[in-house]
């Protein structure tokens, strides 16, 4: 039919001009990142400059640590009490959602707006470093991780298992850390996935608290060395986008198995 | 401030016995001490006098010339970036839906969006300076090869450069929220349009258009949202000045005085969480009305 094939050909066009509008940034990052400023030669230099800059490195460093120090505060923080929530208080669970969903509607720059007073205590209780940070990113994540953890509750009867485990005498750590964590290890790990991209992008709160994370430091060093910068930027794009690729081939691993 | 020793609301639902409910507490402290006292600091600073009480001087500076022609700019980004984020994300959303699930195109296109829309902006931002600033890859190929000059009097570090980036990562959301909807859009009803005599154009304006109406203007009011409360790519894009309310808490944040009002930034943060909240209400009410046919 002539119709269905005019259809296909606008289809593909239309998916190149997307493409070619969504591919086109990234390769020129790379393309100003290899380029050696004023001449036509290629080097490799800002990529190198990457694992060498100590400036760059500290950056990269913090912001690792941060990721890792986010994901553990969330799980600790929200896993239990979204697990308890569905065992004993499920009179909460709206308030709960609401109030995990909540930085969706408070901007991260209205929460470093009047977060000084509380910041000015944990300085004074932990000490100030870039790793405080992790306090904030807990709640920024928030949102993103309760829809993966609730979603991967949503498939499994925890009420059950848990009555099962209790009879058989575990008590409510057990019933937490041995029998329903390990069940929604799948919903917890996409979570984490999600915080870890957020965390490694975030430049909001970092750079108004005057923290030197990734995404500061990449601001700070295009002033003086573009290309480095601009590699730094690839680079980090890069790997969150191997996290989320990563965390799809999850997804559809845990669908398969849950369609069986 | 005193503000730091508020205890955490009590869960007071009759339902509810206090015993198992103070498993909650370790999360509501840490809730209550990371994003409701901010929020509440904001809210109270914004009316509170620079040397304590009652005072609407920030509120009222608001209404200034400087403070209303940014938050016009940031009002007009939002919704430039959220019409066209819509448009365009619906139509590749569309294009991504007619192909199998299990296709590479599809799960190579999600996989992208997810990256481009929930990465953080500096990034973006870089990635258009490298395209379409002074001596970015495009701005080369375009001075080759039609000699015009693409990065004419700095448009890019100004309002329709925003426009543009910030479309960069609003398509992507778009696809991203509005994927489920089209998804749910069941080709049974497509069937009984079809068996009922309708011409495929018929069943989109008077069927699909209709169901997906409300998806689409809350997708696009979710957008506009994001838009509006948005900083980093503004930001790393626009180094000085403040043509838009968020980095014009920037200002107002690093430099203590901005327009004579020394914490104005409470005012303008008060500001930027009421248009968020209005919208993202709306959001939630079209959502529930989605919900109804699409699951």
């Amino acid at each position: 039919m002539n119709g269905s094939a005019l259809w296909r050909a606008l289809r593909w066009l239309l998916l190149l001009l997307f493409a070619a509008f969504f591919l086109l940034p990234l390769a020129a990052l790379l393309d100003f990142s290899t380029k050696v400023p004023g001449t036509d030669e290629r080097s490799g230099a800002a990529w190198q400059a990457l694992a060498q800059d100590p400036t760059m490195t500290e950056g990269i460093t913090t912001s690792l640590q941060l990721a890792l120090l986010t994901v553990v505060g969330m799980v600790v923080l929200l896993v239990p009490t979204m697990i308890w929530v569905r065992l004993r208080v499920p009179a909460a669970s709206r308030l709960v959602e609401f109030l995990c969903l909540l930085p969706l509607t408070i901007p991260p720059l209205v929460i470093v707006v009047g977060i000084k007073n509380v910041y000015a205590w944990v300085n004074y209780l932990v000490g100030d470093s870039p790793l405080t940070l992790a306090f904030v990113y807990v709640v920024l994540v928030l949102p993103y991780s309760y829809r993966a953890i609730d979603a991967a509750l949503g498939g499994l009867d925890v009420r059950t298992l848990a009555e099962a485990a209790r009879s058989l005498g575990a008590g409510w750590s057990t019933v937490i850390t041995r029998v329903i964590v390990p069940n929604i290890w799948p919903g917890i790990l996409a979570a984490s996935f999600v915080s870890v991209a957020l965390v490694l992008g975030e430049y909001t709160v970092s750079s108004l608290l005057h923290y030197d994370t990734l995404p500061v430091v990449i601001v700070l060093l295009s002033k003086s060395n573009a290309p480095e910068s601009m590699a730094a930027a690839l680079a980090s794009i890069l790997f969150a986008a191997l996290l989320l690729v990563a965390l799809s081939f999850l997804d559809r691993r845990r669908r398969t198995s849950e369609g069986k | 401030m005193s503000a730091a020793t508020a205890t955490p609301p009590e869960p007071r639902g009759r339902r509810l016995r206090v015993g198992p409910s103070v498993g909650l507490l370790p999360f509501l402290v840490y809730v209550v001490i990371f994003l409701l006292i901010p929020t509440i600091t904001v809210a109270v600073g914004a009316f509170q006098a620079d040397g304590g009480g009652f005072s609407t001087d920030k509120v009222e500076a608001l209404w200034s010339d400087t403070a209303l022609r940014a938050l016009r700019q940031s009002l007009v980004l939002s919704f430039a970036s959220a019409a066209v984020g819509a448009v365009l994300g619906a139509l590749l959303a569309y294009l991504v839906v007619v192909a199998p699930p299990t296709s590479i195109m599809r799960r190579a296109i999600t996989a992208v969006c997810g990256v481009l829309a929930q990465f953080g902006g500096v990034t973006l931002a870089f990635a258009w300076i490298a395209t379409l600033g002074f001596g970015g890859l495009l701005t080369n190929l375009l001075a080759d090869a039609f000699g015009v000059d693409a990065t004419g009097s700095g448009w890019l570090y100004k309002l329709p450069g925003l426009i543009l980036v910030y479309t960069y990562f609003q398509i992507p959301l778009m696809v991203i929220v509005f994927l489920p909807a089209l998804e749910g859009l069941r080709p049974q009803w497509r069937e009984a349009a079809v068996n009922l005599g309708a011409s495929t154009r018929q069943y989109w304006l008077q069927v699909a258009f209709p169901l997906l109406r409300p998806a689409f203007l809350g997708s696009a009011l979710l957008l506009f949202a994001n838009a509006f409360a948005a900083y980093a790519t503004a930001a790393a894009l626009v180094s000085q000045g403040a043509p838009i309310t968020p980095l014009l808490i920037r200002a107002a944040l690093t430099s203590e005085v901005v327009l004579g009002q020394a914490n104005f930034g409470y005012a303008l943060a008060l500001e930027m969480v009421v248009v968020v909240a209005v919208v993202m209400t709306l959001y939630a009410w079209l959502l529930r009305r989605t919900s109804r046919w699409l699951r």
